[in-house]
Formats: structure tokens, sequence, C-alpha cells
């Protein structure tokens, strides 16, 4: 879309007026400053989806939109997540990180802050796998997508 | 040479061929009043309220095929315009309002009048700027009247801070303007048209179901030539009434909540609909799971792909501008001479005749009591049928849709999508600047046209004859008629107490009013007030109050289960 102020608004207010579900989005400008780019991740079904992709190309700022799940793509989302990493903790919250291929980017006596990267479902499963009672506070970004190979979204 | 902001606005008006303006002032917009003042090209015209700015340039535009322009001031001005606005956005006019805005260093400190104008009118413009720099006026106000015009038209708000207007820069007007980001389709794909027409001419049972959509692309030419050509019956939609003639056999009246009973029949029943420019909305389709029919296929042309596929699914869409997907269809039906099996037309017309004769629009035309359908039709014939009729929301719509055969477009303005009581009034002053010398009818109730009566003052100073035909029934009929149908006779808040005397106010306004009681005086007293062709009339009609609008789709019923007298 276009890089513009009230572009964002835009979005999420036509999401809310017509009932759409945001599980995230996330949105930067790409290398050419005039444009920015969002990732939106929804669900509803088929005839919902088609909806949305057309409402979202009726407004003016968005100049394209494509449906990341139309063909091969990948996709990523980062995640700060701080754990405890006391004398009890320490050894197992580190072993955990090596096995998601995270790293930990802060230190203190009583907690680490892991870095994780990887698909929406790699971030969901280290919650899951770490003790519940361990976690003190998460951020996470909200996936990005891009297609494969030649599959590309430019104007 | 440099000009201020507030003359650049000027001199864009005047480039786009601007030629009226309707507005209030306010302290936001005095530098624009100012330049105004200073020139005579583009002529502004005070209403009494912003919301009767907003429906009159709604109705300017309706009427003609001119973007309708309104200004107001920042806060409470804002704040007014936006029922005029969502009202234009919901039947898709073509509309640039300008809104004053406070000082830019002001703006998000809770200042005095200011309030977030593009926030709040966001989900109801097609677009919306705010403009903080007088470098950008220029170009800013040229996209908006491109938007507004262009694609599916929709009312545009140019937001423009006071200080913007003070300060100079050198004027450029744009020779033209492209969005990257906007595109909008004309041309219907080929391919597409093709299959449609094969469908077509494969019909045993074709029907046509057209919409306002006929009327902003200027189309009733041409679908007035595929109706009579193809011979199929049509049916309009209560925004796209005049876009087929009324009076033709092969329009079968409107269609929907309150269509006709051979209409709606003939929706239900038919094997190949045709949709153009009109988008199944949920007064037109009844009930959704009732109205679906796999046997039956739809083609649908549209300019806006969003209303495709939207409510009902459809076979064949057809993206484009009305006007050129009927033109495409024409040549290849003109050269190609095919057209449907005339044995399976024939018995569906007969099927359509019985229908109609069911003469489902039949009142009392016996009854000592002014019946409000006798109006409309006296009406019709004393306007020969021929004038511009605005009206507000409820009964008295449904009646005047029902019963005044509009032969032409751009002759029935009413707010159709958004149904906003106090449009009728304000519109008709929009109608009567931009059609000077023409017959121009509201046909109001008493509930709704008190809520702009304020716009008489308006119709005074420009000296805007129209005629009021009040349908007085002392009740918000329309709720009434539902508390009787589906709330046990419990006429919670729908009776009009403490009227005031019509006649006495619209004298106090200067104007001419009359009363009529019984059913023998109403022809002479329309034809009374049309001679008076430079007053304007207000026409107090006591009408039956038992009356109810038929036929009736109730909520959540199909189509074909109407409610007949």
């Amino acid at each position: 879309m276009e890089n513009e102020a009230g572009a964002l608004s835009r979005v999420s207010g036509l999401f809310s007026a017509r009932g759409y579900n945001i599980e995230s989005l996330s949105v930067a400008p790409t290398e050419d400053p005039s444009l920015s780019r969002m990732t939106i991740v929804t669900s509803g079904s088929d005839d919902v989806i088609e909806q949305i992709i057309k409402q979202l190309n009726k407004l003016i700022e968005v100049i394209k939109v494509i449906d990341l799940n139309d063909g091969g793509h990948i996709e990523r989302e980062m995640m700060l997540v701080k754990v405890k990493a006391g004398e009890a903790e320490r050894e197992e919250a580190k072993r955990m990180a090596d096995i998601f291929r995270g790293r930990i980017i802060d230190v203190s006596d009583q907690s680490y802050t892991i870095e994780l990267t990887g698909t929406v479902a790699k971030l969901d499963a280290f919650l899951d796998a770490i003790d519940r009672n361990w976690i003190l506070e998460t951020v996470r970004t909200g996936a990005s997508g891009i297609g494969r190979g030649a599959r590309m979204l430019r104007i | 040479m440099e000009l201020t902001g507030a003359e650049i606005v000027l001199r864009c008006l005047q480039e786009e061929g601007v030629e009226h303006v309707f507005g209030y002032p306010g302290g936001a917009v005095l530098f624009i009043y100012d330049e105004f003042f200073k020139q005579d090209k583009v002529k502004h015209i005070l209403t009494r309220h912003e919301q009767g700015a907003v429906h009159a340039a709604d109705g300017y535009s309706r009427s003609t095929k001119k973007v309708g322009v309104a200004l107001v001031t920042s806060g409470p001005g804002a704040t007014n315009a936006v029922t005029g606005i969502a009202t234009a956005y919901m039947d898709s006019i073509p509309m640039v309002i300008i809104s004053g805005q406070v000082p830019t260093p002001a703006i998000g400190l809770d200042a005095f009048q200011e309030v977030d104008t593009v926030g709040i009118t966001r989900p109801c413009v097609k677009h919306n700027f705010l403009v903080k720099d007088v470098k950008d006026i220029a170009s800013t106000m040229k996209k908006a009247f491109y938007l507004a015009s262009t694609g599916r038209p929709g009312p545009v708000l140019v937001d423009i801070p006071k200080d913007i207007t003070q300060h100079k820069t050198e004027f450029v007007y744009p020779e033209a303007v492209s969005l990257r980001s906007y595109n909008p389709v004309t041309k219907g794909h080929p391919g597409q048209i093709r299959r449609a027409l094969q469908l077509i001419l494969e019909a045993k049972r074709p029907m046509v179901y057209t919409g306002g959509g006929v009327t902003l692309s200027n189309a009733s030419g041409e679908l007035i030539e595929f109706v009579r050509m193809m011979n199929f019956p049509c049916t309009n939609t209560l925004m796209g009434l005049g876009g087929y003639p009324a009076t033709d056999r092969r329009f079968l009246g409107m269609l929907g909540m309150h269509g006709t009973y051979e209409a709606n029949m003939a929706m239900q029943e038919c094997d190949v609909l045709i949709a153009i420019g009109a988008r199944f909305d949920d007064r037109v389709i009844g009930n959704p799971e009732h109205f679906f029919n796999p046997a039956r296929k739809i083609i649908h042309i549209d300019i806006d792909p969003s209303s495709i596929s939207k409510r009902v699914r459809v076979d064949v869409p057809i993206v484009g501008n009305v006007q050129d997907v009927l033109q495409e269809m024409l040549k290849a039906l003109n050269s190609s001479r095919e057209r449907v099996d005339a044995a399976a037309l024939e018995s569906w017309w007969k099927q359509i005749e019985e229908w109609r004769s069911r003469d489902c629009l039949k009142y009392d035309r016996q009854s000592k009591l002014i019946k409000p359908q006798m109006v409309v039709e006296k009406l019709y014939e004393v306007t020969g049928g021929d004038a511009f009729v605005t009206s507000d929301v409820g009964q008295h719509q449904m009646w005047a849709a029902q019963f005044y055969k509009f032969d032409k477009p751009r002759r029935w303005i009413n707010s159709g999508g958004l149904g906003t009581m106090g449009f009728g009034l304000p519109a008709a002053m929009g109608v009567q600047m931009a059609n000077p010398g023409a017959k121009v009818a509201c046909v109001t109730g008493e509930g709704s046209i008190q809520m702009c009566i304020q716009e008489l003052s308006t119709c005074k100073q420009y000296h805007l004859p129209i005629k009021i035909i009040a349908l007085n029934n002392r009740y918000l009929g329309m709720v009434r008629q539902w508390q009787e149908f589906f709330h046990g006779n419990r006429y919670s808040e729908s009776y009009m107490d403490a009227l005031p005397d019509f006649v006495k106010l619209a004298e106090a306004y200067g104007h001419v009013g009359m009363r009529i009681e019984r059913p023998e005086d109403v022809e002479g007293a329309l034809k009374e007030a049309f001679a008076l062709e430079d007053r304007l009339v207000f026409m107090d009609f006591v009408t039956d109050q038992a009356e109810n609008v038929f036929p009736m789709v109730p909520g959540g019923k199909g189509l074909s289960e109407m409610i007949l007298v």
C-alpha cells in the first residue's frame, strides 16, 4: 500500500467494521520508502476470504493484495520471551532455547530473554514445550510472509 | 503568482466547473468564505443546517450528472454533515465535501471545535484527505473530484486546516491525476460477456433486474434497447426506478420487500437472471436461503467487484461499467440476430400476465378518507409523470415508488441505502437549484418533514418553488405497520403527538400552506399548487391512518412469501 498516514487505520477499520477477524498484523515500509507492506493473518470461510480481498482492494491506498495460501510461500514470525532462569530452571531453559534454535539475548541472575524466529506453529510449540510457570513475558511481532521463487508481490 | 490556500480552493472549484456549493460558515472556514465573497463564478447556497447542505448537494448530483459539492466548518459542522455523507456513501453518489479543520499546530490538542473528521468519516466515505501543506491543496482537490466521479462513485471528504488556507504558494492545477493504487475497470471481460450472452440465449424464463448502477452509468438508453430487443421482463430496485420506463408493459414494477407480486414471483421463478447495476440488497432478495436456487443461473454486471457474489453466488460475473458492457452486448446481439426460444418466452409472459392480474397494488378507491396511494396517483397525473420527485423515508416513500410511474432516470430522488429521514426537503432544494423551472415535488410524511424543516427558510431565500406533498397520517407509518404485523399492535412511540399546524408553519416561513381533508379536494388542490409556479406550497394531506403498504415480504421470509392486501 501507499506509505501514508492513516493507511493502517483504514485497514483495521475495514476489518472491525465488517466483522472480519484479525489474528495478527504486521506492517513496515519496503525498500521503496513510498510503499509499505502489510501482512495480515485472518481466518474465515472461502466466501469471507474472497470478500476480504475484494474489500481491501477497494481501499484507495491499497495497490495490490495477494493471498499467500494460493501458492508456495514462507512464513516467519519473531518472538522475544522472558523466562525464569533461576537455579532450578537455568539449564533446562538454555537447552530449550538451543533445541528451538533460539538465541539468548539478555541474561540476569533470575531470567533469560530468548529471541526466537520461525513459523507461527514453531513459536506456539516453544511456548507449549516449556513450563508455563516459567514464562514471565512474551512479545510477538505477528507473521510476515513472502512467496517462494518467482512468486512476487510487486507493483 | 502566489495565492492563499483559500484562493486556491476557489480556483480549484472553478477549474472543475462547479457552479453551486451548499454550505454553512464557521470559524475554521472564514478565509474560504472570504474568497467566495470576492468572486461570482461559484455560487454559494446558505442552508440552515449542515445536514441540509450535504443532502442538497446530494439531490443536486442525483438529478444531474455532476459532482455535488458541500462546504462545512470544523467540529460540529463536520459531525452534522456525517448523516448526509453516509447517505451519499450508501447510494454511491459522487460528491466532494470540504470541511474546515483547526490550525495544524492545534490538531490533537482538543482545540475549540476540533474533531477527528477524517477518523469519523473514514467508514462512510469513498476516501478522505487531510491537507497538511498548502502546496497539496490543488492536487488533493483534483484527486477528490476524480475519485468521487469515477469507478463506483462516492463521497470524498477534504479536510483543510485554517492556517493552511492562509499560507501562500504558486497555484498550478494539475492537467490529470493518476493514482497507481486506483484503476477502476470499465470494459467488461470479452470472454465473460460471451458466456453471459450464451446463457441469455438459452433462457426459457429470463428476467432483467436493474438498480442504481444503470442511472449512475447513464446507461438507461442501452438498457431500454436491450430489454425491448429481447422482449424480456424487467424490474427495478428502489434506486433504479426510471432506468426503464415504468409505463412500458415489459416493466413489472419495483421488486423486493414492498415490490409488486409479479416482479417478486418472476424474480423467484426465472431460470436466467440478468442483474445490471444492482447489488442484491437484503430489501430485495428477502431470505437468502429461500432465494437460493441452483437451477437459476445469474449473470451480474457491476463496476464494483466487491458487490459481486457478496450475498448471492453468481454464475457469470462481469466487472465493468454498465454502459460499456451493455454496449458490447448490444453490438453482439445486433450482429448475430439470435434470439431466445419464442415459444418458451411467450409462455413465460403468459405466466407473468397471470401474476400481474392479481392487481397487488389495489386499494379502496371508494373510501371517504384520503388514501395516500390516491394522492400519489393524482400527483402523477397533475405533473404529467414528468416531475422530479424526492422523498423521505417510510410508508410514503414506498407509495411514491409504487404509484408514480417514472419513465426517465434521475427523476426519482430518495435515500435508498441508508434510509435517511429528513432527506426529502433539502434534496428537493438541490434538485430545484440544478433544474430551474422544473416541477419538483417532495413526497414526505409529517414525521420526516420535521427533521430538516428549517430548510423552508433556505427555500424562501433562494426562491425555490418546491411542492411539498406531506402524507399526514399522524403516525410514524412504517414503524406502526411493523408494530401492527409483528409486535401485537403495541404502538410504542409511533404516534406523532403535538403536530404543528403545518399551514401556519409554512406561512410563517413565507410560503403557501394548504390543508386537504377530503378525497374530492385532492386533485383540485394539486392543480392549484402546481399552478403557483413561483411559490413553495406545503400541502398537508390528512390521510387514512390505518393504511398499510402492500405487498410486503416480512423480515426473514422469501420473496414469494409476500403478504398481500
